[in-house]
Formats: C-alpha cells, structure tokens, sequence
C-alpha cells in the first residue's frame, strides 16, 4: 500500500497559483511534514489530498485511490484532524466519537467497542459523558485526534495539530503522536513550528509560494542547507556593526530588529572579535531547522 | 450527483441532538400555531359567517397545519443547518470521513423535513382532539407535510449555501415566506384575491399544501391530488439540486 503520492499538483483561485507544482511521495510508516509559511499552500494542498477541492492539474493518490474520482473510497482508510476543531458542541465525547463512526458506516457495537481505548489514548478515561463545551483546548484537540483514529486509519492527516495549545498540551499531543509512529501509522502534518517538525518528522518539505522549496531529514537539512554555527548578535548597536563588520567573520548575516544572525563554520573567530565588544551581546547555538526555514522563505511578515 | 446511504448518519447525527431535547422542541413550535389557531380562530372568527362551507376556525385548521411545517422546515433548513455549515463546520468534519457533500445535503433535506413533520403531526394530533380532522383522511395529510417539509427544507438549503451570516434570513423571511404564508389561503380562500394575485398565488409551494390539505381535514376527497402533488414534488427537486449546486460552490471550492 502507498499511503500518498502527489504530482505536480497545481491550484489557483481567481488568477492566483497557490499551488504551483508540487510533487511528493510518503512511505508506509514514516511522519512526512509538509512546513511553510501562512499562505504557503499547505492547506490547500490537504485538501486536494482528501479530494475536497479539485486541482486544475496533477495526479493525486491516496492509500491507492486516485483522487479525486475515488476520493470517498480512499477517505474510508485516512483520519483527519484539521487545523480548527470542528467537534460537534451538541454532543458528549463518547458520542462524538459514536457519531462520527458512523460516518464511516461502522456499526454502533463496533465504535462502542472502540471508545474506552480512544478515550484512554487521548487522555480522556472517565469524561465519555462530558459535554465538549466543557473541555480545554488541548482535551478538545486530543479528542479530534481520537476521532481522526475512529476508523483505524492507515494515514492520519494532520493539518497544524497544535497551533494554539500551550506547551503541556503540546508536548502531551506529540508524545501521542510518537506512540501512534511506533505503532506503524503513516502521518502527514503541517505545521509552521520548527521544534514540531524535527521532533516528529522523519522527512519533511518546506514549502513557499506553493512551490517546495527543499524536502529531506530534518539534520540532513540543517546539514546541506546553512553553516552548522549561528552567533545571535544583539544590542542597540548590532545593525551598525553588523554592516560595518560582520562580513569579516561570517559567512552570511542577517538583521532584523535589533539583532544580527551571523552564519558562521566556525564561530571562535567571531566570538573572540566580539569578547572585546560588550555593549553587544551574545548568543552561540548550532543551527537549527528554524535557521534553514528563514533562510529559504525569508524573514518578512506573512498576514 | 454523489449520493450514498451515508445521508442517513447525517440524518441520524440530526436526530440525535434532537431527541434530547424531544418535548420542548415539540411543545415549542404547538405553541406558535395553536395561538394563531384559537386567537384567529375563535377571536375572528366569532365574527365572521361560515368560511369555505365550514366554520372560520375549522378553516384555518389546514392552514395552519401546513404553515407551521412550512416554518418548521424553513427554520431547520435555515438557521440549524446554517450553524452546523458555518459555525460549528460540522460538515466539513462530516465532509473528512467518507461522506460527500451531496450526502450531507441530502441528510439535511430529509432531517428539516422529518422534524417538520414530527411538529406537524404533534399539531395534527392536537386538531384531532379538538374534533378538526375528520376520519381517516385526515391521516394522508402526515404524507403531505412530509412533502411540504421537502418542499421548504430544499428552498431553505439554498439559501443556508449562499448566506454570508444569520441576518441574512431575514430577508428570506419578510420577502418570501410571510407574504406567501398571506397569499397561499392559509388565513382566507384564495378566491378573496385579486385575479392577478390568484394566479401568482399559484406558483407557491404553500397554496398547493392547502389546497390538499384542507378538504383532507375536512373529511373530503380533494378535488385535484396530483397536480399539486407533482408541483411540490418538482419544486422539491429543482430545489435541492440548486442547494447541492450552491454548496458545493460555497464548499469545494
């Protein structure tokens, strides 16, 4: 079984590509992340995926289904959690889990069955009769992936999983999340965290403008895409000596705000010129994928 | 068109919420009609000579049967549809699974109408405790609020589709479905009507209900069943085609 296998997908709405050519292919097993900047194209390449949207070019299969002609079928097999909760408010969380089930035309008896292990996955044992109104962010998004695995899917489509959560919740979602790679499921994710994608992630594709822009392993990235050192340089008088100075020691710096980025291969110079400087501060650190990120889709705002 | 018996676990998921709170949705939309009824009814009524060969309240007794399922169903189609399509993005969740659009619709459609026929034949009970039905003909008018809540489920999807937010129903309301709840003999024989608006009267769903409707509760055969039965069917039909239409354009996009 190939879980997803999508080439050269193209989407434009009103004149606009916001797809603009993407191919890319997961293994049975792995956690693929699809990473960008808003309005990169990640969403709307999801949505082509699961064949809610049809692209005006490309060929698209989802565990084996061509897509969208067959997408119901292929659905059958995918559990999705989509970037904003949609559980239903009328409900409790075991029947949300019960409805939703029959989505996917499984008999009452059968999701039954599957509800105390659910709920127990998701951390949720003992609130089968809790309303959803009554739960925090971080319940309410670990009982959407619960729902996602209603079906025992073979591919679980997960579209910003932990955007808006705090870092307990966070944390508890990717352990999850973890747990269900060791069990053999194959996941797709978006996300624009950093520390998200190299902790999951087995490879991954940063994304702009609708194009990816480079696709590996997270350390092969970091690796073969930026200097392996970056001294933060930070102050009032950062950008002026940045300018006047930085290019003597690095290979590549960038400024934004009150603070310089040098790239370096090694730092000891750089940080030896800097000693002698204190009104500036400092901070050395390996790169990191957030460094390979701004790098590629560079440091504006995108709203 | 993509459809599938999954509609029926959208109906089901409908039916679901509902039968929690079974008794005050019922109770709820009795208390509108049966004010009208006994307000009208007995109130005007009292006034006026015999109405339509009876007597004015066992006159309104079909309108307002067939009123109440028109509003039930446009409420259902309206303002709970919109909420699961817009606010909540329960259909979109629906829509992850291996449900379609056109299922989804579909269950909408079957549900406004079922409901509408379950507060139509708590009122359609109630008139025959009150001795406003006549034998067993009475009982082919819960077929025909079925029907009538198609009609109005379908035409309220449309609008659900298309509207960017609740106000928007408004508009639906004070243009469409008041005047025709005035214009369809609900309230006075069509005949009281000027010629140009008797024959405009013709083109809405609501006065085919009542024709049908009213010499059902009075006990009589009508004299005309299919005609008007193929009408609300046909309307039914262009109707929730045009709401699969819509949505999707809203949805798929």
């Amino acid at each position: 079984m190939e879980p997803l296998t999508v080439r050269d997908l193209h989407k434009s709405y009103a004149g606009r590509e916001v797809v603009a050519g993407i191919s890319f292919t997961l293994k049975r097993g792995e956690c693929y992340g699809l990473l960008g900047p808003n309005g990169a194209g990640k969403t709307t390449t999801l949505r082509c995926c699961l064949g809610l949207t049809a692209p005006d070019s490309g060929a698209i299969t989802l565990v084996d289904e061509p897509v969208p002609e067959r997408a119901r079928l292929a659905r059958a097999r995918v559990g999705v959690v989509p970037q904003f909760d949609n559980l239903d408010p009328d409900f409790s969380c075991a029947e949300n889990l019960l409805v939703y089930g029959r989505y996917f035309g499984m008999s009452d008896a059968a999701i039954r069955a599957r509800i105390p292990q659910l709920l127990e996955f998701a951390g949720l044992a003992g609130k089968e009769g809790a309303s959803i109104r009554t739960l925090s962010g971080g319940m309410k998004r670990r009982l959407t992936l619960a729902r996602a695995l209603v079906n025992d899917p073979d591919l679980l489509i997960l579209d910003e999983p932990t955007t808006g959560l705090d870092p307990q919740a966070r944390h508890l979602i990717w352990e999850r999340l973890k747990r269900l790679i060791a069990d053999g499921k194959t996941i797709l994710l978006t996300t624009h965290f950093m520390d998200e994608a190299e902790r999951l992630c087995g490879r991954l594709a940063i994304m702009d403008a609708g194009r990816i822009m480079v696709e590996g392993a997270p350390r092969e990235l970091i690796r073969s895409q930026i200097e392996p050192q970056v001294v933060e340089v930070y102050g009032e008088d950062a950008p002026g000596w940045a300018q006047a100075e930085a290019a003597t020691f690095a290979q590549r710096c960038e400024v934004s705000g009150e603070t310089a980025f040098c790239y370096v291969a090694d730092a000891a110079p750089l940080l030896e010129h800097l000693a002698a400087r204190p009104q500036l501060a400092t901070l050395h650190r390996p790169a990191n994928l957030e460094d390979v990120f701004l790098k590629l889709t560079g440091r504006d705002l995108r709203d | 068109m993509e459809l599938s018996p999954r509609a029926f676990a959208v109906w089901r998921r409908n039916f679901l919420v509902w039968k929690k709170l079974a008794l005050p949705s019922i109770l709820g939309n009795l208390a509108d009609p049966m004010i009208y009824l006994f307000g009208l009814g007995y109130g005007l009524g009292g006034l006026l000579p015999q109405v339509g060969g009876t007597s004015y309240i066992a006159f309104l007794a079909a309108g307002t049967v067939c009123a109440s399922t028109m509003n039930a169903a446009s409420f259902e189609a309206l303002y709970s549809a919109f909420s699961r399509l817009h606010v909540q993005k329960t259909w979109e969740a629906i829509m992850n699974a291996p449900v379609s659009l056109d299922d989804v619709v579909a269950g909408e459609l079957l549900w406004a109408a079922t409901k509408a026929t379950l507060s139509g034949a708590a009122i359609l009970l109630v008139m025959a405790l009150l001795g406003f039905a006549h034998g067993a003909q009475a009982l082919w008018v819960l077929p025909l609020i079925f029907l009538t809540g198609l009609v109005f489920a379908a035409l309220g999807l449309c609008v659900s589709a298309v509207a960017p937010s609740y106000d928007f129903f408004m508009y639906y309301f004070t243009l469409f479905i008041t005047p025709m709840t005035l214009l369809s003999g609900v309230f006075f024989p069509l005949e009281q009507l000027p010629a140009a608006f008797q024959v405009a009267a013709q083109a809405l769903p609501l006065t085919h209900a009542v024709a049908l409707a009213r010499p059902l509760l009075l006990g009589q055969a009508p004299p005309m069943i299919w005609p008007h039965v193929a009408l609300l069917a046909a309307i039914t039909a262009i109707a929730f085609v045009g709401a699969l239409a819509l949505a999707r354009r809203r949805l798929l996009k």
